[in-house]
């Protein structure tokens, strides 16, 4: 049960496809990266996601052409609380990244992805029906898992897991 | 659950469509989904499926559980391939600790799934069938299904909710004879798997109601987030056993099924092909497997055995101890993702280095899968609605979680 201690510099990442392509755009967009049990962490300033990501997609060098999945963590209560989760995949490559997005809890709302990725568009909706997190742009914001008249996001933290009763 | 009240699609002067409700009791909705078509006479104009009725909150339930706890509820998201998940729930967990499973465990779990596969694609193939009028191929996939949910329960105790593997390795060594059990079936099962084409790939009814209906381009399919055989019916081979193989996949020989056509025969064809395959994985697991024990060799993680509780005293500490208050799994986050019978099954665990994960979070290939639905039906004939839904092959416990 021995677990090397994550790598977080970024001169030691920059070898990887995803974070050289990213740092040769813009360095300012990858506010920190991880490596950690073989899986790679890019934080990405939340003003850039959707350029960051159609970028990793349509790159030749990195291929990152699937959403495999978005999700969130909700922090409570520290800040910034929230941090949206996007795991892509590269089919031809056969590797994985994982792309964070931090946000506050004054304002959680980040650029929706469904014009890079239509497939965004179920994922978005239910992080935004359970944590309340709003993305725009995205084309039907709609509560997807609980009743269209329900109170509160479930998977926030402060909401009690027996609910309110 | 959003679309209680649609909102009204029509406009003055355009009286042509109408709005047709489907579900959530339809039986050709494989439980409860509810889809709302707008139709043109026999066409469809628009569809918006509709989900949530079988939300249960199990990722939020999760949040309260002990790391061994979780492994039962992971039963219930997909409950026709409980193996798939209780796997994919626990290769995360053991990433996060840095544990060695032994090899025993690792082959026992392949065999494990592929069986699981065999018995999710055989459910499938019989009410996909059943959905377009063949009502004889149910019975015979049924007859097949029951000899393995006998073995799950001869292996688990359970049919279905088996919770046969736990983190750090098997809950229990296989009872006796039992993989001559297994071995005596699958040495038969390809002789089955011909029955049921001999009733369905000639058929000219089955080939008129299946090909070309309901087509997706690979383009589309990759852009929905489309996996697994939904995925590979339009021609993209990406199968994760073979290519980004976890629990030991690598050491077994077998073909990913790939069709070009993207339409629900495709689709069809790859699933069955799909059969045969496991099957030889299963037999390739029982010919090659190795001895040794099915458990890590972590005591505070993994429960003693039985025996050892009755005579060494650090053994019953242990199991106290994991039982009244868990284990500490070291701060981090994983994403594990495994091949299953319906595509790209994820769990995504986030740690803060306590006993009870901090967040888990199922990428659900189904609820992926789903959104091709549109792209599929827009456009074709209202009774194509059902096939399409048949050959995504959805679980709706998946779903909704």
């Amino acid at each position: 049960m021995t677990i090397a201690p994550a790598i977080t510099d970024v001169e030691q990442l920059k070898g990887h496809p995803a974070v050289a392509r990213l740092l040769a755009w813009n360095p300012a967009v990858v506010t920190g990266v991880k490596f950690d049990r073989d899986e790679m962490t890019i934080y990405i300033d939340r003003a850039n996601i959707r350029e960051a990501c159609a970028l990793l997609r349509d790159d030749a060098e990195c291929v990152f052409n699937f959403l495999s999945d978005i999700t969130c963590v909700d922090w409570y209560p520290a800040e910034p609380r929230f941090e949206v989760i996007y795991h892509l995949l590269s089919i031809p490559k056969k590797e994985r990244v994982r792309l964070k997005v931090r946000l506050d809890s004054a304002s959680p709302a980040v650029e929706s992805l469904c014009s890079v990725w239509a497939g965004a568009n179920y994922f978005e909706r239910e992080i935004f029906d359970l944590f309340g997190i709003r993305f725009t742009g995205h084309p039907y914001l709609r509560r997807l898992l609980m009743p269209e008249d329900w109170e509160g996001h479930p998977l926030r933290k402060d909401y009690p897991v027996e609910g309110y009763r | 659950m959003a679309h209680l009240t649609p909102t009204p699609v029509l406009e003055p002067g355009q009286d042509r469509t109408m709005i047709l409700n489907m579900g959530p009791q339809h039986p050709s909705t494989h439980g409860v989904l509810r889809v709302l078509l707008e139709i043109d006479g026999e066409t469809v104009v628009r569809i918006m499926p509709d989900i949530g009725f079988l939300h249960t909150g199990i990722e939020k339930t999760c949040e309260a559980k002990f790391y061994q706890q979780v492994v039962p509820l992971t039963d219930r998201i997909d409950y026709l391939c409980p193996m798939t998940n209780n796997l994919c729930y626990v290769l995360a967990v053991e990433k996060l600790l840095g544990l060695e499973i032994p090899a025993k465990a690792q082959w026992m779990r392949v065999l494990m799934n592929e069986l699981t596969r065999i018995n999710s694609h055989l459910v499938w193939l019989g009410t996909h069938a059943m959905d377009i009028g063949a009502l004889t191929v149910f019975l015979y996939c049924f007859r097949e299904r029951e000899e393995i949910l006998k073995m799950f329960e001869a292996i688990s105790g359970q049919r279905m909710m088996t919770s046969y593997f736990r983190i750090g390795g098997l809950a229990l060594e296989p009872p006796l004879g039992f993989f001559e059990r297994v071995r005596e079936f699958a040495g038969r099962f390809p002789e089955k798997v011909d029955e049921y084409e001999n009733l369905l790939t000639g058929n000219p009814i089955w080939m008129m109601r299946t090909k070309g209906v309901a087509r997706m381009t690979a383009e589309d399919a990759i852009a929905l987030g489309a996996s697994g055989p939904t995925l590979r019916g339009s021609g993209v081979d990406i199968d994760l056993r073979r290519d980004m193989p976890y629990s030991g996949y690598e050491n077994f020989k077998f073909k990913v099924p790939v069709a070009q056509e993207g339409d629900v025969f495709a689709r069809y064809m790859c699933r069955v092909a799909e059969l045969r395959e496991s099957n030889k994985i299963v037999q390739q697991a029982l010919d090659g497997m190795p001895e040794g024990p099915i458990k890590a060799n972590a005591p505070g993680v993994v429960l003693p055995d039985r025996e050892k509780m009755k005579t060494q005293m650090e053994a019953l500490i242990y199991h106290f101890k994991i039982i009244t208050e868990g284990f500490a799994v070291p701060a981090g986050e994983v994403y594990q993702a495994v091949e299953s019978p319906r595509g790209e099954m994820g769990y995504y665990i986030v740690s803060d280095g306590t006993a009870k994960p901090y967040r888990v979070h199922m990428r659900a290939a189904c609820l992926a899968n789903l959104q091709t639905l549109p792209k599929m039906c827009e456009g074709g004939l209202i009774a194509d609605v059902v096939a399409a839904i048949g050959s995504i092959d959805i679980v709706l416990g998946e779903i909704d979680r």
